[in-house]
């Protein structure tokens, strides 16, 4: 048996933790520079408020109804997350963290009332961290996703689903015309695993809801879509496919991109920018022990804002697979004094680290030139120092000097305090 | 342990000093029989780590429960709150720490002040209790 546990709308409910005047109020979490809404409280979904909707488009509503936006503080919500995740695995013996608030429990082995159980830890994750959630218990790991989709569902939107399942949904338990009920009421487009594009081909197949998808045979979805879509059948007819991961895989590619908080129009501050992602984009490698054989940078202008448009990237191959902080950077500048032209507001850029493999393995070559010193010892100086003395202590010197705020930094104007991790930003209780 | 029960894993502790007993050469550390934790405020301080949050306390309705201006609350949410407890409460959008108090179905927030009046709940007033004060930190320098 599988769980899965959700956050609910987990970045507001983080807020709302340390600010009990945003209860029962709209409230939205906007992503870098304050660009798109990330995260809506029930309130805000109520107003209509889309999930990725621009802030500019949505702003009238925060004037008309008292929408509260907040900056994302990822700094609060991960040390939240810790503890949600700490608490949560006490369901079960095995536990994945999916992302930052979802994570599947494995419940094999575990005895007794299984509902009984998830109702309690959920009670308990809100108590000691003050996060509400939903869980979803079934036998497979699609399964239990949808599981705690109807938990959700049914949790916010009263008629939605079967008032029983609202928080807590145990899929396992459910009489067998019940669970077809529960499934015919759920569109295709929320199985896990199931994208916009296979949810249209699906539909034009005549497969509107889980309960016809689950009906499909498994071999003839094989043939005629793919065998990803095959597992996902197999899957939501109980039969598991999918383990949990509790290593997470390292990643395929890294980037590190950002709209800039301005137009930035210089070269001087685009090369500044690209070191800073490229820095940071190596202590992710660096930390998941890859290196990096190739190294995409990209810049582009506005496409909301007036003015003239360009975009450019390219992919700059490395003479050797490498983790070395300068040699990354040295790369994504020549690579953004190739993109640069003139007389453009750039509005964003990043650096993508590709073609990752495994940091041990080193490929022999002919001796056509020296190897050059390798550097392992200053970078790992370098991670600890910024470890231990904050990010951005030491870096390379394109980054350019600290100083007054520049304009490819992230605008964050209403960012909250980091209540659970800075001295100096503790919650206030009056006495 | 019953069938129902509910385990919990807890953090990593951080500040653990051992005296270790390998020596090369020489006389052998006479205190490698002794190894110890030195003091750890942590554990002192705090039981349940995913549960644990610190505020800081702003005015002087506490100050004869030996809560000052600016003293920083270790605030557990584990723990349910008895009769007597400090407990940092949500009223009206706002932190507030007070003592609780339950008597004859009776629920009050009450000040460790005698200028301060208490705080009283009748049927229907909801009253959010974010956890129990287990200790302060009071720094004189």
């Amino acid at each position: 048996m599988f769980a899965l546990v959700d956050g609910n709308n987990f970045y507001v409910s983080c807020e709302r933790a340390f600010r009990p005047d945003l209860k029962n109020r709209p409230v939205v979490v906007l992503s870098n520079n304050d660009g798109c809404a990330i995260a809506r409280s029930n309130e805000a979904k109520a107003l209509g408020i889309r999930m990725g909707a621009p802030w500019f488009e949505c702003r009238h509503l925060a004037e008309e109804h008292g929408v509260v936006a907040l900056s994302a503080n990822f700094v609060l919500y991960g040390d939240m997350s810790d503890r949600m995740m700490s608490v949560a695995g006490g369901l079960g013996p095995g536990q994945e963290i999916y992302s930052i608030d979802e994570s599947f429990i494995d419940m094999a082995g575990v005895k007794g009332n299984l509902t009984a159980r998830a109702q309690r830890v959920r009670e308990r994750v809100l108590q000691w961290t003050g996060i509400p959630t939903g869980i979803g218990i079934a036998s497979t790991k699609t399964l239990a996703k949808l599981a705690n989709h109807i938990a959700k569902s049914a949790d916010r939107k009263a008629g939605s689903y079967p008032r029983e399942l609202a928080r807590v949904c145990n899929l396992a338990n459910l009489p067998a015309a019940d669970l077809d009920a529960v499934l015919q009421a759920t569109d295709v487009s929320e199985v896990w695993g199931v994208g916009r594009r296979i949810a249209e081909q699906l539909n034009e197949g005549g497969v509107h809801t889980v309960l016809d998808l689950v009906r499909l045979d498994p071999a003839t979805v094989r043939r005629r879509w793919s065998v990803v879509l095959e597992r996902t059948v197999r899957e939501l007819q109980g039969q598991q496919c999918i383990t949990l991961e509790d290593q997470p895989a390292p990643k395929k590619e890294i980037a590190f991109t950002r709209s800039f908080g301005g137009a930035v129009t210089e070269l001087v501050d685009l090369i500044a920018a690209v070191t800073r992602f490229a820095s940071g984009a190596a202590v992710k490698l660096r930390a998941q022990g890859s290196k990096a054989g190739q190294l995409q940078v990209f810049a582009h202008t506005s496409a909301f804002r007036p003015g003239p448009k360009y975009s450019r990237s390219l992919i700059l191959p490395l003479r050797r697979p490498t983790d070395d902080t300068v040699a990354l950077v040295n790369a994504a500048v020549r690579g953004i004094e190739a993109i640069y032209r003139p007389g453009f507001n750039f509005a964003k850029a990043g650096v993508m680290l590709l073609d990752l493999q495994d940091g041990n393995l080193e490929q022999g070559e002919l001796d056509l030139e020296p190897e050059p010193p390798t550097r392992g010892h200053l970078m790992d100086a370098l991670d600890k120092l910024n470890d231990r003395y904050g990010r951005g202590t030491v870096v390379v010197a394109s980054a350019g000097m600290k100083g007054p705020q520049r304009d490819f930094e992230m605008k964050q104007n209403l960012l909250t305090p980091q209540y659970t991790t800075c001295w100096d930003d503790l919650p206030v209780a009056k006495a | 342990m019953p069938q129902d029960a509910v385990c919990f894993t807890q953090g990593p502790s951080l500040l653990v000093a051992w005296v270790e007993g390998t020596v090369p050469a020489g006389f052998p550390s006479p205190a490698a029989d002794f190894a110890v934790k030195r003091h750890d405020l942590n554990e002192l301080l705090i039981t349940h780590p995913a549960a644990t949050f610190m505020w800081q306390a702003r005015g002087l309705s506490m100050i004869e429960l030996g809560i000052a201006d600016s003293d920083i609350l270790v605030v557990n949410r584990a723990l349910n709150p008895k009769h007597g407890d400090i407990v940092v409460a949500e009223i009206d959008g706002d932190f507030t720490v007070k003592q609780f108090y339950r008597r004859n179905g009776m629920v009050q927030l009450r000040a460790g002040n005698p200028t301060f009046p208490p705080i009283l709940f009748r049927d229907g007033q909801t009253m959010t209790i974010c956890g129990v004060v287990t200790a302060t930190i009071k720094r004189f320098k």
